[in-house]
């Protein structure tokens, strides 16, 4: 056994792109080195160096190799390419079921010979999200420039070996490596993992990604605790933070008391984006004027000149923010649908104030669908006049990412502002969705718009592309009335075009759930329906219905019926029409008869009030009879008249299954 | 900051940075004498980057954006300011190391100050410009734009070179420990003939803003911007690299200024930005078969 380790040490890699390139180097690693059984192996990555090790045999194991080749008789040019592509002579040629074989013994190769071709080859191909040349790379690519590479290999009873791999690009491997580049410049010999994850550590740069998470998760709720505060722990910010630093020291500073009156959205978001700071909280949960952030070394000042510094650049970034915070709110939102006329939303769709216009009436249909008070009518359709006002003021100009939520400050602590703020939502997967009528009906408004008219344009997603994201805002509409559950029916307001879509995307959404979606399926094509509250709530009766042990019966009865008319209605259909009673001479078929003609009033009952559960548990009572009447009855009998009545019969049992769900659309 | 010996005034800091680079091999340039958004569009970066040979230059850049003016009531905020440019090709090894250096003789200690390097891709669409880099860090403040050209005018460059760009008053707010840009010392002279950024700047700062936003022609600047796009197109099918780059810096700037003065909407912008960039390849493609013959000759 030996132990392999690999560090490709460069300048700065952006933070998002290092978890990605260490798991394509362990991909590599275990494709390439297979034939060496790697074991154990282990990554590293960080803002300067990716790097990987793993337990691997010294040499590969000699084994008999065998590889059929054309078949005994084929034309000479066959077997001379066979020969010539396995780099060997006929002598090695045996016939094996008629077929030449070649058989030989492949010896064992040397660890580094493996390393040197195929793998360090392929290291040299890793793929960059973006990559680039620079003076000294010649046609070679890196994310940033490479500058050293350290590779070697330890047999577990000998010294290291240096010549493993070839030079990564224009980079020789030295075995070596550096430190820290301030703390500890200078560099040091690499001769296995355990070392140099050591050295690095006396050199102030903690190599395990991992452990500096931790290290930085802790540094940082102890730096809070030392004020009685908390953290706001983002967990993607931690993870950026992490691929910034290699010798994390967790520091708190001051944020100026003015700027505590900003909308705590502006400033923070300001805080993460821009500085990569940490929000705090005061014991209560109230925003705290501290911020907790993470710097890469250990100052000989412990870290006062630094802190002093971030608090002037967070300063001066606030300063701009309190500048729009004062002269946007000189005017009321509705100064700004004036300045919507200039900026166009798509050319063939037209500027922001005419979408502000659609939005409007759009809210205000469904606020008045939804059946909410007159007051609230007329504040869903201001919220969808203004929603979109805030995209001309200065705060919006300055921070996107803040659209919605500065219209909603802007507007007031009233249900208006309250609609605005929340009509992006649900702005991903995880994000919750609006509450209340008024919120809901903008939210909606707005996301039914963009769906509409995008759909006018004929700008539909396709398979590769779905440039304006009316995939997530068909979720987003699904997910509003779902969660909410709003009684909507859709096709007036969307059209059926964008209809469809929506349905297609709930299909999407419940297979994602695990959930079954050929139960979906089952209900809607039973019942064309546009209310997905109701296409919900039916499909979930089915669904609870099918988990019952009566289900599988009957459902079965279902299948042998529908077989049954498929079959001879091909022969002498259609067999529709009336059962006559007169014909019924078995008690299983009179039985089934008579329960049918039961079921379908009570169930049309249920169906009439929407309780589909009912609906089900009556429906499921057929189970019985129609087992027996597969049991004791011959559909097809010898006397035409009562062959013609017993398929009728099928056809009244498939006919009243299909008020409530096509069963035929379920899948096994 | 909390150094011991006292702070740079800021043309000590141009000072110190032009030395510095001296020693580095750069030649010491001047500005370029017209108008422009960045050092970047200096022909002494923008052409240079372009071609095989070596070069290595450094100089201090006026940069205009229009639309950054804040009549002088923004302690962060110019819509005139200044940049060191410096361009190496190719890019040297030890490239970061020299930048480290160049910080370490305007006063910013590396022990004491925190500096990273955190990613950013330039981009500049007016000139099909790109290239890899990072966004210099001192203790949270950006304190500089560091980038390896991958592409310039449109084409992908021979070596590629390092850039580096200073934002001095920024810089020198820190260096000094300011917190309003005009409170700069300029020099280090006393008495009356002390200079604050503010003494040389302020007025400047208002009457451009009013000009910028309120006062420009902008019938004039459409019609010049017309006329540098003709002009641009002329000279280039003569040959003549350098004039016709001029007149795609005029009509670069002459957008800059329509844009600050609002007339140009969403998808107008595009369509400028694109005509821009079109002049910008159009200079770089006769640039460069200029080098190539020079080259062979």
């Amino acid at each position: 056994m030996a132990e392999f380790f690999l560090e490709l040490f460069s300048e700065e890699i952006p933070a998002r792109m290092q978890a990605g390139a260490a798991a394509e180097l362990e991909r590599l690693l275990k494709t390439h080195l297979m034939p060496l059984n790697p074991q154990n192996v282990r990554t590293w990555y960080g803002p300067r160096r990716i790097a990987i090790a793993a337990d691997i045999l010294s040499q590969t194991l000699p084994f008999e190799e065998n590889i059929r080749g054309p078949r005994v008789g084929a034309p000479e040019g066959a077997i001379k390419g066979f020969l010539t592509k396995n780099n060997t002579s006929s002598d090695d040629l045996v016939e094996r079921d008629g077929f030449y074989c070649l058989r030989r013994l492949v010896p064992s190769i040397p660890a580094h010979g493996i390393i040197s071709h195929p793998f360090t080859v392929e290291v040299w191909k890793l793929a960059w999200p973006k990559s680039m040349r620079w003076g000294q790379s010649g046609r070679f690519t890196w994310v940033r420039p490479l500058r050293r590479v350290a590779c070697v290999l330890s047999p577990a009873d000998g010294e290291f070996v240096m010549d493993v791999g070839f030079p990564v690009g224009p980079i020789m491997n030295t075995c070596s490596s550096e430190g820290h580049r301030f703390m500890a410049p200078g560099v040091f010999g690499v001769r296995n993992a355990a070392q140099w994850e050591a050295e690095l550590e006396q050199r102030f740069v903690i190599a395990s990604a991992e452990r500096r998470r931790r290290l930085i998760e802790d540094g940082l709720i102890n730096a809070a605790a030392s004020k009685d505060l908390t953290i706001v722990l983002d967990s993607d910010l931690i993870e950026e933070v992490t691929g910034l630093v290699e010798w994390p020291v967790c520091l708190l500073g001051t944020i100026e008391p003015r700027q505590m009156e900003l909308p705590p959205e502006v400033r923070e978001l300001s805080m993460k984006v821009n500085q990569r700071y940490f929000a705090t909280r005061d014991a209560s949960g109230r925003p705290a004027p501290y911020f907790a952030f993470v710097s890469n070394i250990e100052a000989s000042d412990g870290g006062a000149t630094i802190i002093a510094g971030n608090e002037r650049v967070l300063r001066a970034r606030l300063a701009d923010a309190e500048h729009f915070w004062k002269t946007d709110r000189q005017y009321p939102l509705e100064y700004y649908l004036e300045r919507l006329k200039l900026v166009t939303f798509h050319a063939k769709i037209g500027t922001q104030f005419e979408r502000a216009l659609r939005i409007e009436c759009l809210a205000r249909e469904i606020a008045e669908r939804l059946g909410v008070k007159t007051a609230d009518i007329e504040n869903a359709a201001k919220a969808g006049l203004l929603c979109k006002a805030d995209l001309v003021t200065g705060m919006v100009g300055e921070f996107p990412e803040l659209q919605g939520i500065i219209g909603g400050y802007y507007a007031g602590d009233n249900p208006v502002g309250e609609a605005i703020r929340a009509h992006y939502q649900p702005k991903g997967p995880i994000d919750s969705v609006p509450r209340g009528n008024v919120a809901c009906a903008v939210a909606l408004a707005d996301k039914i718009d963009t769906l509409r008219e995008f759909f006018r344009i004929g700008e539909r997603p396709t398979g590769s592309g779905d440039p304006y994201a009316l995939r997530r805002m068909a979720l987003g509409i699904i997910r509003i009335i779902l969660e909410n559950e709003l009684r909507l029916e859709l096709i007036p307001l969307v059209g059926p075009d964008a209809f469809e879509f929506i349905i297609e995307r709930m299909r999407v959404k419940l297979r994602a759930e695990g959930r079954r979606f050929d139960v979906l399926n089952a209900v809607f094509y039973a019942f064309p329906d546009d209310d997905l509250t109701r296409i919900v709530k039916r499909a979930e009766a089915l669904s609870t219905f099918l988990a019952s042990p009566f289900a599988t019966t009957l459902v079965g009865g279902y299948r042998r019926a529908s077989n049954i008319l498929r079959i001879e209605e091909e022969k002498d259909g259609p067999h529709q029409g009336d059962v006559n009673a007169d014909l019924l001479v078995e008690e299983a078929e009179f039985t089934l008869n008579e329960q049918l003609d039961l079921i379908s009033s009570t169930i049309q009952v249920w169906l009439d009030q929407e309780e589909f559960v009912m609906t089900m548990i009556n429906l499921s009572n057929l189970w019985q009879p129609v087992d027996a009447f597969f049991k004791d009855v011959t559909v097809n009998a010898d006397d035409p008249a009562l062959r013609r009545n017993r398929l009728r019969l099928l056809a009244k049992l498939r006919d009243i299954m299909h008020r409530v769900a096509d069963f035929s659309k379920l899948e096994g | 900051m909390n150094d011991q010996k006292p702070s740079l005034s800021f043309q000590d800091i141009i000072l110190t940075l032009h030395r510095f680079w001296a020693r580095q091999g750069c030649v010491i340039l001047q500005p370029y004498d017209m108008e422009m958004g960045a050092g970047t569009f200096h022909p002494a970066t923008t052409l240079r980057a372009l071609g095989p040979k070596p070069w290595a230059a450094a100089y201090v850049q006026p940069s205009r954006r229009p639309s950054d003016g804040r009549y002088g009531e923004n302690p962060n905020r110019l819509q005139h300011f200044y940049q060191y440019q410096v361009i190496v090709k190719p890019s040297p090894a030890d490239a970061q190391d020299l930048l480290l250096a160049s910080y370490r003789e305007i006063g910013l200690d590396p022990l004491l100050h925190d500096f990273r390097f955190v990613e950013d891709d330039w981009e500049s669409p007016t000139l099909g410009a790109w290239g890899l880099g990072w966004e210099v860090w001192c203790d949270g403040m950006e304190v500089g734009q560091f980038t390896y050209f991958q592409q310039v005018g449109g084409i992908a460059v021979d070596v590629p070179s390092f850039e580096m760009t200073y934002g001095l008053e920024r810089l020198a707010m820190y260096v000094q420990g300011v917190e309003n840009v005009f409170s700069l010392r300029f020099n280090d002279a006393a008495g009356q003939h002390a200079v604050t950024y503010g003494d040389i700047f302020l007025r400047a700062e208002r009457e451009y803003s009013a000009h910028n936003f309120e006062a420009a022609d902008t019938d004039m600047l459409i019609r010049h911007f017309a006329d540098a796009e003709v002009e641009c197109a002329a000279l280039v099918s003569r040959g003549l690299a350098q004039p016709a780059y001029d007149y795609c810096i005029k009509a670069s700037h002459l957008f800059n200024l329509l844009d600050a003065r609002g007339v140009i909407s969403v998808s107008e912008r595009a369509s400028y930005i694109g005509r821009v960039r079109a002049l910008a390849k159009a200079c770089a493609e006769v640039w460069v078969a200029g080098e190539t013959v020079a080259e062979t000759v």
